[in-house]
């Protein structure tokens, strides 16, 4: 773990190399914007990067600190475990931050997953099919019991839900 | 700050004055605290609490758990903890040291961004299969060729040591090398070279017995890291795969892969998951139509018989092949065809089956991950027939040879007789001049004749694998781009366009070589090598290939959940290629003349030797006693049944655990907005 942190921080600070200090000691405030986090190459071609930084910073705007950096990172890992990433890929879907994912949560994944390219009438069927398999209490949305029980058991989600650094 | 706080255990830090109550409470607080630190990655908390609840907890530990030991067992105590401590720390340690050693990290990772995480699984199971092989490599190498090629007799100074006098002539030449022959043949690679002197050197190594021992363990070594490996992957896996209920929610949720790093990569990536979201609209629509079962029903009969005939025709080519490849042996001038003719035979059926396969499997009209499966099945029922045809032709030709034993030992006794008597008629000594190794006839060692197939057929592999690659991957992407220019239609959208990377075909194809090392290893010990040699070559080829002549798939198919389908072939194909060697162990007599084991009956009594020779009379007795079979068959099926509970434990322990831990997250998430 302390190898990563180490390898994380020299990342962290080539974004900024002029904001960041080598030297930690004295915990420094220092938060690094949004642009700077987006285009990393491991982020900048992911179409929730902005959700993920929002989700990761201390406020809410995708600015960073070097703990939420580090957070960041190691929740997408490999060695997180499988709850820990379905709690936060629950907060990265949720847009609105209600601590539900909604039809409109749900719309905007699609049309960022699609680059906008299904009929709103295509989108309109998947809205309501994710909400038919998925939600157990029958609300109209997905709260995070509904979504952690669908995500458990996906095939797929250790592996894509990951990101190497 | 879970707990409630003691606020007598930071005033009465001495020891006569804790009371049995005190010391139990503390004891417990110690604990938890300690379950917090390992638990603590689990959490859902920032970073930045997690630290400061850590490092609170840590010193907590520290400062009370030295006051716990009782009077005077306290120094020992909190010395065991001090230890432990060291220990868990040099463990961590030795962890973060050998994930910096892991090689081709860098490498698997630009493929992985480029082609995501299928295509970089086939390359971290080729790394895995290297790691595998180099232990395996390390095992032979150590303990059966160096002990040999140093303590051992030299080359030339026995009759299986020396190339016969009739080929010496030609036993340089690179065609004869390259068949294996001339003085490969008669080296520390294959099993003919090998000494059976009990004790060999300063150091009296037993090698028969450690030969035997090592081709053994390489089949038990590469039986625990399998199993070891599908329970590995087996936690990470889900229950049920064919899961129908989520569909629409996991396209949704896991479709787009965090790995993509590379804008022409995240295009194709956005344009399948489209497609993929239109497909499932198409599907769901079209779920109620009626279809003509009877006629599906005889279509899909009519394939399954259309693929049984092929897969019979091609296991009679292949024991035709093979009988006709020992008639040439007998003849004198062959050619370069006719000599390689088993090889080609079994490659090319190797490259032209599988296409063939699916084409007809198009009548089938199934899903494609159910195809997929299907496709799969049949081509490792084509490689096994395949293989198993090819074993039993070889073993045809090793009954033969046994047989041309006995004519080779007559002659030998003659031929003896007579240079004893010339040699006595020459001079007046008693003893004769000893015959030159070169000379003396030698039985047909078939050992080595198995082991020199083996690696006649796995050098044949390598080389279609990678002309496979150069001409349909490297040639194919270098004529598209270039020819397109002066060509009539768009070669780079139509056909024939850039190959996408074969996952299952390549997985395969390394698991049926991993198959065929198996089988070779124990009378070529060489092959190890050569197959080290193989995985080292295909990482960096491949790697080169793929990122040069490749495109990112459409759309991904995967023939399972988790790593475990390929693993479980993997497992499979280690329990076929054991039969045939234990079979040959158990059953067949070695050649009287070369090998470890010559001169015995039977290959394994080299243990029974060993037993009675370097052990104490009585662990002879004992193991007498436990080679019964009334013994050995409840063992058998003890050990299978432990097995066969291995899956099913891991499956139990997923469920209730996964329930639970919902339950207490939801709860821990209410307790932390409380706190």
């Amino acid at each position: 773990l302390r190898g990563l942190n180490n390898l994380l921080f020299y990342r962290y600070r080539d974004l900024a190399p002029q904001l960041v200090p080598l030297d930690y000691t004295d915990k420094p405030d220092v938060t690094l914007p949004y642009e700077l986090i987006g285009s990393m190459p491991e982020l900048k071609d992911n179409p929730f990067r902005q959700r993920i930084a929002e989700v990761f910073s201390e406020d809410g705007d995708g600015n960073m600190t070097l703990d939420d950096f580090l957070d960041m990172f190691s929740v997408l890992s490999e060695m997180a475990p499988r709850d820990l990433k379905a709690y936060y890929a629950f907060k990265i879907y949720d847009f609105n931050n209600d601590d539900y994912i909604c039809k409109s949560d749900l719309e905007k994944t699609v049309n960022k997953l699609t680059r906008n390219e299904l009929t709103p009438e295509e989108v309109r069927l998947v809205c309501e099919k994710v909400i038919y398999e998925a939600d157990l209490d029958n609300d109209g949305k997905l709260s995070l019991e509904d979504f952690q029980h669908m995500i458990i058991r996906a095939p797929d989600f250790l592996s894509t839900f990951h990101i190497r650094i | 700050e879970n707990c409630p706080r003691q606020n007598r255990s930071s005033n009465s830090f001495d020891e006569e004055s804790l009371s049995e109550e005190e010391l139990a409470m503390l004891m417990e607080q110690v604990e938890q605290r300690k379950k917090l630190i390992s638990t603590m990655r689990n959490k859902p908390w920032r970073m930045v609490k997690k630290l400061s609840v850590l490092r609170e907890a840590q010193a907590f530990v520290e400062k009370f758990e030295g006051a716990l030991g009782k009077g005077k067992g306290k120094k020992l105590y909190a010395y065991k903890m001090m230890m432990a401590k060291k220990w868990v720390k040099f463990k961590r340690d030795f962890d973060n040291f050998k994930t910096q050693c892991i090689p081709w990290e860098m490498k698997i990772k630009e493929v992985e961004s480029h082609f995501g995480s299928s295509v970089a699984s086939y390359f971290i199971f080729l790394r895995w299969m290297y790691g595998v092989n180099l232990v395996l490599f390390g095992l032979i190498f150590g303990l059966v060729i160096i002990p040999e090629i140093l303590m051992g007799m030299p080359y030339g100074s026995m009759p299986r040591k020396t190339v016969p006098r009739a080929e010496q002539a030609t036993a340089m030449d690179f065609s004869v090398l390259w068949d294996f022959e001339g003085y490969i043949k008669y080296s520390a690679l294959f099993y003919g070279y090998y000494n059976n002197q009990r004790t060999i050197g300063w150091l009296k190594y037993r090698l028969p017995m450690a030969y035997f021992m090592v081709g053994i363990s390489v089949f038990g070594y590469s039986l625990m890291v399998v199993i070891r490996s599908m329970a590995r992957n087996a936690n990470q896996s889900t229950a049920d795969g064919d899961d129908d209920n989520f569909i629409f929610s996991w396209k949704m949720f896991t479709s787009w892969d965090y790995l993509i790093g590379n804008p022409e990569t995240a295009d194709n990536k956005f344009a399948s998951i489209t497609t993929g979201f239109k497909e499932s609209i198409v599907d769901e629509q079209e779920s109620n139509k009626d279809e003509n079962i009877h006629l599906r029903r005889f279509l899909r009969v009519l394939a399954n018989v259309l693929i049984i005939c092929c897969l019979c025709g091609s296991g009679y080519l292949i024991y035709f092949v093979v009988k006709r490849s020992q008639t040439f042996s007998k003849m004198q001038n062959v050619g370069w065809y006719e000599r390689n003719e088993v090889e080609i035979v079994m490659s090319l059926l190797g490259m032209f089956c599988p296409p063939l396969f699916e084409t007809i499997a198009a009548l089938e009209n199934y899903h494609p991950r159910i195809g997929l499966k299907w496709q799969l099945g049949r081509i490792f029922a084509l490689f096994l027939g395949n293989l198993y045809t090819f074993l039993l032709a070889l073993m045809d030709d090793v009954n033969e040879k046994l047989a041309e034993e006995d004519v080779v030992k007559n002659i030998t006794r003659w031929m003896l007789l007579g240079h004893h008597n010339s040699s006595m008629g020459n001079s007046s000594a008693d003893t004769p001049p000893p015959l030159d190794p070169a000379d003396v006839p030698r039985g047909p060692c078939w050992e080595t004749t198995v082991g020199i197939e083996f690696v006649r057929l796995t050098v044949s592999d390598i080389l279609v694998t990678y002309v496979t690659i150069l001409v349909g991957d490297f040639i194919r992407a270098c004529f598209v781009r270039f020819v397109n220019y002066c060509w009539c239609w768009d070669l780079e959208a139509g056909f024939p366009s850039y190959a996408e990377f074969d996952i299952s075909g390549n997985v395969l194809g390394l698991v049926f070589n991993q198959g065929m090392i198996w089988m070779g290893s124990f009378y070529a010990p060489g092959l190890v090598g050569i197959n080290v040699l193989r995985l080292l070559t295909s990482m960096y080829f491949q790697c080169w290939a793929v990122m040069s002549s490749n495109v990112p798939h459409e759309r991904v198919f995967k023939a399972s959940k988790s790593n475990n389908f390929y693993m479980g072939l993997l497992l499979l194909i280690l329990f076929l290629s054991l039969l045939p060697v234990a079979y040959t162990i158990m059953s067949l007599p070695p050649s009287f003349d070369c090998g470890p084991f010559s001169g015995k009956k039977r290959m394994y009594e080299v243990i029974q030797e060993t037993i009675e020779l370097d052990f104490p009379l009585f662990i002879a007795k004992i193991f007498s006693y436990m080679a019964n079979p009334g013994l050995i068959i409840p063992a058998i099926l003890l050990m299978v049944n432990s097995l066969r509970k291995i899956p099913i434990k891991l499956k139990i322990n997923q469920h209730p655990s996964t329930c639970l831990k919902l339950l207490t997250h939801v709860n821990l998430n209410k307790n932390d907005q409380l706190l």
